[in-house]
């Protein structure tokens, strides 16, 4: 997963990085299952595999950028320096804080499917995620919606503006 | 299942880092954009970690709200992108600077 994420960002072609990222959010559905969480895997494969990819890939070929970008800015004196202090301490950061003595590592529950009083425990089956969708997150869900809503409109008036502007 | 924890964070900052340096060094508005929803995968992947392993599901439906709005911003980007391109015919960062003070 890591590795087409990588050949994603560095691919020149844009559909070919587009492809790479296909196989990074699929692998992610992998991990979800992993963690038994099947709905979000399936959601995952639905709408970012589906429909953002096959959203980004019609843009791509709709534009057919082909022109070759710049890396000139790469070259600057300063650049390199910068580049090199700035992945090491990413790197440090992450391996130091992420290593064994650092986070305690758990043990995995055992999934139940009942829930205790008071937290919502863990459960992979849809019916229950529905449930305390709708129970516990019912705002939050409707915002959701109307901001959904909300940039469906917004698309439709982008789009609308331009061409208004086209045929003047 | 014996992967711990720390693993799938490890992953995860990853996967978020790749999507950082992706969005830093690349020109390509759609390739930014990409990397965007990329971080938003490494995010979302850290949040079903830690929920999994909290042992509450208020994590995983953080995740599905981050999708939905990944999704709806998504489709903003791109027609504000398509916008740009009819305009200015490009779709690189570097030539689209006229906001430039």
């Amino acid at each position: 997963m890591l590795v087409s994420a990588l050949a994603m960002v560095l691919n020149k072609n844009a559909v070919n990085s587009a492809m790479c990222m296909i196989v990074a959010l699929v692998s992610t559905a992998g991990l979800f299952v992993l963690l038994e969480a099947y709905f979000l895997a399936i959601l995952q494969v639905l709408v970012y595999a589906g429909a953002v990819m096959v959203l980004f890939l019609f843009i791509i070929m709709l534009l057919d950028v082909d022109k070759e970008e710049n890396y000139e800015y790469l070259k600057h004196k300063f650049a390199f320096l910068a580049r090199f202090l700035g992945f090491s301490l990413m790197f440090f950061l992450i391996f130091n804080s992420f290593s064994e003595t650092h986070l305690p590592s758990t043990e995995l529950v055992q999934i139940t499917n009942e829930g205790q009083a008071g937290i919502n425990v863990y459960t992979n089956t849809a019916k229950s995620f529905g449930q305390i969708l709708f129970t516990k997150y019912m705002f939050p869900f409707q915002v959701i919606g109307f901001l959904l809503l909300v940039a469906m409109i917004g698309v439709i008036v982008i789009s609308k503006k331009h061409s208004m502007g086209a045929e003047e | 299942m014996t992967i711990g924890i720390n693993e799938f964070i490890i992953v995860s900052s990853l996967l978020f880092l790749v999507g950082f340096f992706g969005v830093i060094f690349r020109r390509n508005t759609i390739i930014i954009y990409m990397s965007i929803e990329l971080m938003l995968n490494a995010i979302n992947l850290a949040l079903v970690a830690f929920s999994r392993f909290n042992n509450t599901i208020d994590g995983s439906i953080f995740v599905f709200f981050i999708m939905t709005v990944a999704a709806a911003e998504v489709a903003v980007g791109l027609a504000i992108i398509v916008m740009l391109y009819r305009q200015k015919q490009t779709v690189l960062v570097n030539e689209l600077n006229q906001l430039k003070g």
